[in-house]
């Protein structure tokens, strides 16, 4: 099953390293993570996403909890919860083809950021799914380059992760 | 008052009432040394080796449950100590190792002697820390030491670069630490206690099955009293030896793949196990799948969370300290008014003596060779139990763990996670020093003692009059074991061949060396090694070298699916 982890760190040189080092380590395995301070300085936010069964799941929590300079771990699937994420998309685009890219970035509630008379830069967030999405309904010679943050996440409602 | 950061490591440590460090110096850590010269409250050991220096602290805090503390330069220094800070890890031992590093401006420049310390050993302590500002340097040390300490204790380093050493900054010693990203559970849940109390009264089949938690919480005491209030069979495990008296009519030997029938048996087919502190090795336990079984419940206890339900699903988890969980039982127990059904546990104790009386540890005494067993029973008798015995890793170390009966807590010191050849000897100095006039005994084998050999050197200088029995079997006996066993015989480069003369080699370092080659010698070699209460003695004992260990539980196998002596 996929979940994500929601981790608040120490900002400290090397506690990443040790949070990521945790994961080859042990054999765990990570499907994207993101990090960056929080309105704390002093403390960063980490996203992992990840797979595994329950067992494994509770394993890499506690795990993580173990590890000096983690304050927090929840495991945000195990409620409600957003997730975004932000792809930028360099694609091809001359011709009749950016009349469609057009329509095709209006239908997912992307933007434009860039054009040349060959190409467009796209901006796209959202869910994992919708990025795929979009990716899935333009023609793949089409596609000049991409890259994708990886899924930040919080919780719904009420739910909120701070010290 | 001002001081530089070399002055500031060695007043940390006598704040810190450090008696000893272990240590080899190098370029990076000249400043600290010299601050060491300047004074006489922290003495340092000169060991041979780095790694000799680690296991040396390791051995020391083992044996006495301070920290032991280390210190060694960077680059090579660093890396010849990272088996010992390795083996520590595995063991949850609680050092603190200083570590010299390059000038903070010359990280990253693959500078002379420079190597990522903080990287290297990241994955073999508990936490480690690269000191860049002489201002923080007295509070990381304090951390250092509370974190090595408390919670599941452990290995923590502290990387100093040379030109932190030389800067200057006022000194305040920190009293006491607070880490908001560090608060160990040390206190059980009182709802999970009252229901393991609950589970083992209500026991027919009880086993109790308790690790090195119980040594590092020092809970022997509060162990002994549960385990004798209630009636029930117990097991020590490899790190758990000494937590009840070996000698207890009640304690069933060692578990796992080296264990006893009686107690292999009873771990499977109890209808409630409660584990204190151990953590369901695979050395233990064997295959998971083998050992799982529905209709037995499983209590736990351990400091560490992450250690409950990682191999073997337990019914009844309790984090905690095991001494502080224990005397909770205790009291609960005391005051109920419930006893253990005594009808089940007299048939569960008939079917353990049945199962003892396999006998499964019966070796030939009439044998014309040496066998290693009759000297570890021969120590066990000339020393009466009380010796400190440190050991390497093979044959011999499992010996001495079936056949020595430990009846005192911290008495026997091995490698058992990581299982690193060349710690018996390192070890038995740190445990000499903290334990003056104490037996220490190193128990070793020819390939062993080889590895960390250098220290025999340390200890003419120290005048460290330990006791090494080496069980020389001219094999690397434990490798030469699987290989009879699951290789076809081929004994692919198991053979000891090109041995130094031990007792020359002894001599040669200022000792006393001995060889014994007949059985009816044994006892007055021993008997002649531990009268001679000055000097250190090297037993050299040619012994059998078809011998093997059983009970054997091969790797992957379930618990029960055990090789004994006669089957082969
Ligand atoms: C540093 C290290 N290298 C290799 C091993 C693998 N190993 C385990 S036992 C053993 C043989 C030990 O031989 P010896 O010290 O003579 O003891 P014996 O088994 O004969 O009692 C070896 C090589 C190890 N445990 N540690």
């Amino acid at each position: 099953m996929r979940h994500i982890l929601s981790i608040l760190v120490e900002n400290e040189a090397g506690a990443l390293s040790r949070i990521s080092g945790l994961f080859s380590a042990r054999g765990y395995n990570i499907e994207s993570l993101t990090v960056a301070p929080t309105e704390d300085p002093t403390m960063s936010r980490m996203t992992i996403v990840t797979a595994g069964s329950d067992d494994v799941i509770e394993q890499i929590t506690k795990q993580l909890n173990k590890l000096v300079e983690v304050v927090k771990v929840v495991d945000l699937t195990e409620g409600n919860h957003i997730e975004r994420e932000l792809m930028l998309v360099k694609v091809r685009a001359a011709g009749k083809e950016r009349d469609e890219m057009k329509r095709l970035t209006d239908i997912f509630r992307g933007r434009i950021l860039d054009v040349t008379d060959k190409s467009y830069t796209i901006e796209l967030t959202g869910p994992g799914e919708k990025l795929d999405a979009f990716l899935g309904a333009i023609e793949p010679g089409v596609i000049l380059e991409t890259v994708r943050t990886g899924a930040s996440g919080i919780g719904r409602g009420e739910r909120i992760l701070r010290v | 008052m001002q001081l530089t950061g070399a002055e500031i490591t060695i007043r940390c440590l006598q704040e810190e009432g450090v008696e000893y460090v272990f240590g080899y110096p190098g370029g990076a850590v000249l400043n600290i040394y010299d601050e060491l010269f300047k004074q006489d409250k922290v003495k340092h050991v000169l060991v041979r080796h780095e790694q000799g220096a680690v296991h040396a602290a390791d051995g020391y805090s083992r044996s006495s449950h301070k920290v032991g503390v280390a210190l060694v330069t960077s680059g090579p220094g660093v890396t010849n100590a990272v088996t010992g800070i390795a083996t520590a890890y595995m063991d949850s031992i609680p050092l603190v190792v200083i570590t010299g590093q390059v000038p903070t401006h010359a990280i990253g420049q693959d500078a002379f002697q420079e190597c990522d310390t903080v990287g290297i050993t990241r994955p073999c302590v508990k936490h480690n820390f690269l000191v860049k500002d002489v201002k923080d340097l007295a509070v990381t040390i304090k951390k250092a030491f509370y974190l090595a300490t408390t919670g599941r204790p452990g290995p923590v380093l502290v990387d100093i670069p040379k030109d932190v050493t030389q800067a200057s900054t006022e000194f305040t010693y920190p009293k006491t630490i607070t880490l908001r990203s560090y608060n160990p559970v040390t206190k059980g849940h009182a709802g999970q206690i009252k229901k393991a109390v609950q589970l083992l009264l209500d026991a027919k089949r009880p086993m109790f099955y308790t690790g090195g938690g119980v040594i590092l919480s020092n809970a022997s005491s509060q162990l002994t009293r549960l385990v004798r209030l209630l009636g029930y069979p117990c097991t020590n495990t490899l790190m758990g030896l000494g937590g009840l008296p070996g000698t207890d009519p009640q304690f069933t030997g060692l578990p796992g793949m080296h264990g006893t029938y009686e107690t292999n048996m009873a771990m499977q087919h109890c209808d409630v196990l409660f584990a204190v502190g151990s953590r369901f090795d695979d050395r233990v336990i064997g295959d998971p799948k083998h050992f799982y079984r529905a209709d037995r419940k499983i209590i736990h206890i351990d400091i560490d969370p992450s250690s409950i339900s990682k191999r073997v699903k337990v019914d009844v988890p309790i984090v905690g300290y095991v001494a502080e969980v224990l005397d909770e039982m205790l009291r609960l127990l005391e005051s109920s008014p419930q006893r253990p059904d005594a009808a089940a546990l007299k048939a569960w104790w008939a079917q353990i003596k049945e199962w003892q009386r396999k006998d499964c540890l019966k070796y030939d005494r009439k044998s014309e060779l040496i066998k290693p067993q009759y000297v570890v029973e021969k120590l066990y008798e000339l020393t009466k139990g009380d010796a400190f015995v440190t050991s390497d890793v093979g044959q011999h170390q499992m010996w001495v763990a079936q056949y020595y009966k430990f009846d005192k807590p911290r008495r026997w010191i091995n490698s058992g996670g990581l299982g690193t050849m060349g710690f018996g000897l390192p070890a038995a100095m740190g445990v000499q020093l903290v334990n003056p006039g104490a037996m220490v005994v190193c128990v070793t084998g020819e390939a062993s003692i080889q590895m960390c050999i250098q220290e025999l050197s340390t200890c003419k200088q120290y005048h460290l009059p330990i006791k090494i029995v080496n069980l020389n079997n001219r094999y690397m006996g434990m490798v030469r074991q699987w290989q009879e066993f699951f290789y076809g015989n081929r004994y692919a480069e198991s053979y000891m061949d090109a041995l130094p003369d031990f007792v020359k080699l002894a001599e040669a370092y200022g000792h006393v060396g001995i060889k014994i080659e007949k059985p009816g010698d044994v006892e007055g070699a021993l008997r002649e090694a531990l009268a001679q209460k000055e000097r250190l003695v090297f037993l050299d004992f040619i012994t059998d070298q078809t011998e093997n260990v059983f009970p054997m539980v091969p790797g992957g196998k379930g618990l029960t699916e055990m090789i004994l002596a006669e089957e082969l």
